[in-house]
């Protein structure tokens, strides 16, 4: 074991980060492959654990997994994981966006239309709460940039929204 | 953020029970579940139990700090440490059926790692005590071929990784008095009445 430095036990790495990294999973994919994406993210980092350096910072070694992994399925599935941007709104069952029921349908679909670098930032910095160095460093690029793409990533959703709840009766 | 829906933040207790049952089904099929554990309830409290590839590694008293059980396991064993209770499910039926006076003996292999030398020699040597009965540290020590590590063989049980499956318990004072047990002389106590009572 690398240095023979104390680590704590996987499962609690489990449990302190699975919410977030389900989240994170949900913003890069979408509802289908979310699951999928969180369980291939923890069984890499399982597979790596023995080897990171104590000290690391866990979460965002986690999301650069969860990244690795989100670029792969989006490989693998090609366009068809990814809602068509003009998909027609779907009202949310509760009625009130945002409020509660499905973020697949009000949420989703303008996540899915966002650039790439602006999900990635927004998910990193947003949902599991990196830094925007830690972000750069996942994405590549600048702090500024990943802060920039962050930005114009939550004014697109903001606008979104704001389309679909003019639309609703 | 008022922008995420609460529903996109919520993961219910059922869907991190899903994950993480997908997770350990991964990790034993990858052969990355270097240190696999679940609890169990006994009428002597909730047990840990832990077991490697090889078999049953760490059966940790209630008293005991499961968190600090765990990271021991980290640190001497691996830090692939999961929550997997499928690769126990032999060892509780076991000690199950132990407490429900349906087994008298231990078939679930055992891996003794975390007990060297001379200890891991005495502990090899418990199973030979049978149910119901008891020895004294003296005989055990004579038995192992250290006739007057009596002590030793104390300490031996002491640190019995791997108690109740391993009958440490089954090792008493020369003066037939219980002595030291690392669930507690009561429970030695108890589980000396179970087994004398057939």
């Amino acid at each position: 074991m690398a240095g023979g430095q104390e680590r704590e036990p996987f499962e609690r790495v489990v449990e302190r980060h699975g919410n977030t990294v389900l989240r994170v999973c949900r913003a890069l994919i979408g509802p289908d492959g979310a699951e999928d994406a969180w369980s291939e993210t923890f069984l890499a980092a399982l597979r790596a654990y023995p080897r990171l350096r104590p000290g690391s910072n866990v979460e965002a070694w986690l999301v650069t997994i969860a990244h690795r992994k989100a670029i792969d399925h989006a490989r693998a599935s090609g366009s068809r994981a990814l809602p068509r941007a003009d998909l027609p709104e779907v009202p949310s069952p509760t009625g009130v966006p945002g409020e509660s029921g499905s973020w697949e349908s009000d949420l989703w679909p303008a996540l899915a239309a966002l650039p790439a670098k602006q999900r990635q930032a927004v998910a990193y910095h947003h949902l599991a709460g990196l830094p925007y160095a830690e972000v750069a460093a996942v994405v590549g690029g600048s702090a500024q940039a990943a802060r920039r793409a962050a930005a114009d990533g939550i004014a697109a959703l903001r606008k979104a929204r704001q389309r679909s709840e003019r639309r609703r009766p | 953020m008022t922008i995420w829906p609460e529903a996109m933040q919520e993961v219910g207790a059922a869907e991190r029970e899903r994950l993480h049952a997908k997770l350990e089904e991964a990790a034993g099929r990858a052969g990355l579940l270097d240190v696999a554990y679940r609890t169990l309830d006994t009428p002597i409290g909730r047990l840990l139990l832990a077991a490697t590839e090889q078999g049953l590694v760490r059966v940790a008293f209630a008293h005991e700090d499961s968190d600090r059980v765990l990271e021991e396991l980290s640190r001497a064993i691996s830090p692939r440490v999961l929550r997997a209770p499928g690769r126990l499910d032999e060892a509780a039926r076991e000690i199950e059926e132990y407490f429900a006076r349906r087994r008298r003996e231990f078939e679930v292999p055992v891996d003794l790692r975390l007990s060297k030398g001379f200890r891991r020699q005495v502990l090899a040597r418990l199973p030979t005590i049978s149910y119901g009965k008891t020895a004294s540290y003296g005989a055990l020590a004579a038995a192992v071929g250290h006739p007057g590590a009596a002590r030793a063989v104390g300490t031996a049980c002491a640190t019995n990784p791997v108690p109740i499956v391993v009958p440490c318990h089954r090792v008493v004072r020369s003066d037939g008095s219980p002595g030291q047990y690392g669930g507690g002389t009561e429970t030695k106590v108890a589980l000396l009445e179970m087994e004398a009572a057939g």
